[in-house]
Order: structure tokens, then C-alpha cells, then sequence
């Protein structure tokens, strides 16, 4: 084991993982946090706290993630490389460790353009390449990224992202090769709806043998309404709504189809289970948390691993 | 080249409204091949100006001249002749340009009248894109002539993120996402193992991360 990470320990295993996310609350309203936590917490094994999600101002991730650590509760710390250069990233790595905090996620970040603040400047000092690979340095040899000894250095299990879908899709592949190569443990996938697309994805992630050095997480996301798949399919990018999947929404009425959502991200996990490679899902139910534990169950992903 | 662009004319009269004579103060370089600052565009600043105080009921006096290079003291020195009468200074050069002038003469007021953009090339006519960031470190030989400190929105040197859709960038569909097109410009060159080769953090100081850049050529100085 390289860290204490819960979530490490369950995916060394051999147990499928289980992790969802908690957006901090537009306030100061820790509440709000501990709300949406609880309403999750039996069903998953590790919590993602977003980073200013959507480049919108929010409680802070790593302020969130402590009050989920106070709860006896597993927050992964997303860290987007947006919004600080290295020297405030490490310095927050060592707090929020130093808080109980073990597992962490490095991302590059919405582009402020999208957020409340688009008149802000991104700082993207290092990108999420070179996050991963700071983290590393800090755990495997004790040093700074400008190379400076850390006196009791935190110990993070590091996460990063993948989009299987974003252009070019033979450059996929690689990109995630890369981030493996950087240090990444384990990988969260952006959602998926083309089944199709992911599974020929996953082929060629297993013939390069990354499954066999990377614990990669299937990106899940139940959708409310036909409305918001057709958003998705959109306006949102780097994201693929098959035709199928959007007409399949608005074949029912509009009172069926949380539930015909829901009933798609089942089938969804229960498919994707199967495929080589696949070491667990990530529920990305947005503002929907409640859902979570509903979709776990019947998934047949709980009760889940005691470690 | 240095791009620029004129600035409103209500920023432009606020700035000189004070003043009854005015040296107007254009730039031959690159100010000149974007049309932004050079002699036509002088001439037409001048009317444009001369006509809003004339329907004020107010004559002011331009006075138009254009330097050969507004960055280079040298030039600027042909000011001289005229500076004395001169109330104040409206520079169409870039902020080099204007600069320089401050420098030289402290005691006149100095006004910019257009804003500098970027170091950008032409793409077509009319149309000028940001090529080059003046990172000081250039990276353009291991990314296949195509620089993603300027190009990428976020630039990533490792990219591309997730938010790319049919080769164009997250923030608009007019932008091209410079990854795709680094991408298949190494695979044109049979280069593509090199993408997997990690970039390594960027050291920002030539940047300029390290403070206002200098160039001292010795070889050169007197």
C-alpha cells in the first residue's frame, strides 16, 4: 500500500469501487455539506468534494472535504490546476493532509470562461499532468516540485481524469498513458452514455496493459429529464449522448423519466462491470445525490466492503 | 508582429480634452501593418478629433507626425523640435512605443491611443490570431511548430483536456484546440511517440514570472 487511502485499500481488493461526489455549497453553509454527505455516505467507499465546479465560487475543497473527514467519512480532494499556482497547491496538498485527508484528484479545470468570474485570469502554472506528478514526487521522495525536502510528507492516493470521448479519440488512449506514466493510481472517466464507444475504448486501454497498472473508475451519470440529455449531448463539452439514449428519455413521459434515467445508469453499471479493465464507478448524480443510494443497491454494487 | 487596435474615441477625447495642442504620434512598425497607428491612421484620428471639438465648438491643434520605430530612443529624439509646443502627447504606437516617449520627455503628459493586443500573424486579410506569448523558453521544436503556451485556452502542456469537440476548443467553437492541432501535425511528421514523452513543469522566469525581461547583448552595447 502506498497510502492509507480507504479507497486504495478497496481497490486492491479486487472489490468493484464505489465513489461519488459532493459539490460545496455558494455560502458558508457547512450544513449543506454534511447534508449531502449523509445522503451517500453508506453507499460509496470515497467522496469527491469538487473544486470550484463549473469555475463557479464555492466553499472551498479542501474546507468541504475536512467537514466530510469530521463525519468518520473518505472525501477525495479534487485539486483543479485552474485556480492556483503550485506554491498555493502544495501548501493546500500538505493541509488538507495534515487534516486526515488521503486521496486526491488532479484536474485541469473548467476554463474560467464558463464560470461567474469569467473576467478572472486561470492560473494553469502547472496542468494536471504535472499536478499528478507533483503529488507523486511529494509521497515517493519527499520533495517539493521546486525540489526541497518535505519534512514529513503527505501521502496521497492520487486520482485523475479521463474523457474517452473528447477529440481526438485515438489520442485517448495515450493522453491516459501519460497521466499513468505521471503517477496516477486511479482514473474517474467523464460520463458515459456511448456503452459502445467506452467498451472499444477500454479494449485499447487493456491492450497497452494500463489496466494492469491503473485503477480506472467508470463515469456515471443519471440523467433527470430528456431535456437535460439533450443539454448534455449539446452544450457540454468533451460529452457524448448517443441519439439512442435521448430518444429512449423522451420516449416516456415527463413524470418517468428520473426514473427511466435512473434505470439507464443501472443498466449502465451492470454492463460496464463486465468489462475488463473497469475497477469501479464513479456516480456523478448532480444535485441529485438522493438517487445514489438507489442506484447502488439495485446495481449490485452493496452493501459495501468493510476494510 | 505587436498587434493593436484603436481605442474608443470617448476614451481617446477624455484623455486630451484638456489640452488645446496636441502631438499626434504614429509608429512606421507594426502598428503600421495592422493598420492600427501608423501615418493613414494619424491622419484619420486627426479628423475624426479635429471634427468632435469642431461640433464642441473648440479648434484644437494636432500636430500628426510618425516615427520610423517608436520604441527606439533614437527616432523618438525628432520629437524634439516639436515637443515645446505641445500641450500633451497622444501616442498611436504599443505600449512600447508610448513608453519610450514617456521616458524621454518626463515633462509632457504621454496619452496611449490604441490598445496593444498580442504578437500575432496574419491569418488572412484583416484578420490577425496570438501566436507567440514571448514565454522566453521556445518549446515550438518538441510541438511540431504549433505552441500551446499561446494557443492551448489553458495552456496545457501535456493536453488535451476533456473539453475538445471536433477539434475546436471548449471556450468556442471558433477556436481551434491547439493540442488536435499538434496532434496531427507530429502524426504528418511520423512524430506521435514524442506526444507521449511528459512535458515537464514549466520554469515561468523567461516568462517573466521572474521580474520585468531584459536582453543585455554585449557584443553590442556601447
Amino acid at each position: 500500500m502506498k497510502t492509507e487511502s480507504k479507497l486504495e485499500k478497496v481497490l486492491t481488493s479486487g472489490a468493484l469501487a464505489v465513489t461519488s461526489e459532493v459539490g460545496p455549497p455558494r455560502g458558508a453553509i457547512p450544513e449543506k455539506v454534511r447534508q449531502k454527505a449523509t445522503l451517500i455516505k453508506d453507499h460509496v467507499d470515497a467522496i469527491n468534494v469538487t473544486d470550484n465546479q463549473t469555475a463557479m465560487v464555492r466553499m472551498s475543497s479542501w474546507a468541504a472535504g475536512v467537514i466530510i473527514k469530521q463525519m468518520g467519512l473518505d472525501p477525495i480532494l479534487q485539486m483543479v490546476v485552474r485556480d492556483r499556482n503550485r506554491l498555493a497547491m502544495q501548501s493546500d496538498i500538505i493541509g488538507a493532509y495534515s487534516m486526515g485527508i488521503n486521496t486526491m484528484m488532479c484536474l485541469s479545470g473548467d476554463h474560467v470562461k464558463f464560470g461567474d468570474h469569467p473576467m478572472a485570469n486561470g492560473v494553469f502554472d502547472l496542468d494536471s499532468v504535472q499536478l499528478v506528478q507533483t503529488v507523486k514526487k511529494m509521497r515517493d521522495e519527499g520533495k517539493f516540485q521546486g525540489g526541497a525536502e518535505i519534512k514529513t510528507p503527505p501521502k496521497m492516493f492520487i486520482g485523475a481524469a479521463a474523457n474517452p470521448f473528447a477529440d481526438p479519440f485515438e489520442l485517448r488512449v495515450m493522453r491516459l498513458a501519460k497521466k499513468v506514466k505521471a503517477g496516477a493510481d486511479f482514473i474517474q472517466t467523464q460520463c458515459i452514455f456511448n456503452l459502445d464507444k467506452f467498451e472499444k475504448y477500454m479494449e485499447m486501454v487493456c491492450d497497452r496493459g494500463l489496466d494492469q497498472q491503473v485503477h480506472l473508475l467508470a463515469g456515471i451519470t443519471p440523467m433527470k429529464s430528456a431535456g437535460m440529455a439533450r443539454y448534455m449531448k449539446n452544450k457540454v463539452p468533451g460529452m457524448d449522448v448517443p441519439d439512442e439514449v435521448i430518444k429512449r428519455m423522451a420516449g416516456v413521459s415527463k413524470e418517468e423519466q428520473p426514473e427511466e434515467g435512473i434505470k439507464i445508469a443501472i443498466e449502465s453499471i451492470q454492463r460496464l462491470k463486465e468489462v475488463k479493465g473497469v475497477h469501479g464507478f464513479h456516480i456523478m448524480a448532480i444535485e441529485w445525490e438522493e438517487k445514489v443510494p438507489q442506484i447502488v443497491e439495485k446495481a449490485g454494487l452493496f452493501p459495501r466492503p468493510v476494510l | 508582429m505587436i498587434t493593436a487596435e484603436q481605442k474608443p474615441l470617448n476614451e481617446i477625447i477624455a484623455y486630451i480634452s484638456p489640452y488645446d495642442r496636441i502631438l499626434l504620434v504614429g509608429c512606421n512598425e507594426c502598428v503600421t501593418v495592422c493598420s492600427a497607428g501608423g501615418r493613414k491612421e494619424v491622419g484619420l484620428l486627426a479628423s475624426a478629433l479635429n471634427l468632435h471639438f469642431l461640433k464642441q465648438g473648440r479648434t484644437i491643434d494636432i500636430k500628426e507626425m510618425t516615427l520610423e520605430r517608436q520604441c527606439d530612443p533614437e527616432y523618438v529624439e525628432e520629437l524634439v523640435s516639436e515637443i515645446d509646443r505641445a500641450d500633451a502627447i497622444l501616442s498611436m504606437a504599443c505600449g512600447c512605443g508610448v513608453q519610450t516617449i514617456a521616458e524621454r520627455y518626463k515633462e509632457k503628459p504621454v496619452f496611449p491611443a490604441v490598445n496593444t493586443k498580442f504578437m500575432g500573424a496574419s491569418e488572412s486579410q484583416g484578420v490577425w490570431v496570438e501566436r507567440c506569448k514571448g514565454c522566453g523558453d521556445c518549446m515550438l521544436g518538441i510541438t511540431g511548430g504549433i505552441c500551446p503556451v499561446a494557443r492551448c485556452s489553458k495552456h496545457l502542456l501535456n493536453g488535451p483536456c476533456g473539453g475538445t469537440s471536433n477539434g475546436m476548443c471548449e471556450i468556442s467553437p471558433d477556436v481551434e484546440c491547439a493540442w488536435c492541432l499538434i496532434w496531427e501535425r507530429l502524426k504528418a511528421l511520423g512524430m506521435e511517440n514524442r506526444y507521449e514523452e511528459i512535458m515537464e513543469a514549466k520554469d515561468w522566469r523567461p516568462a517573466g514570472g521572474g521580474g520585468p525581461r531584459k536582453i543585455i547583448r554585449e557584443d553590442l552595447s556601447l
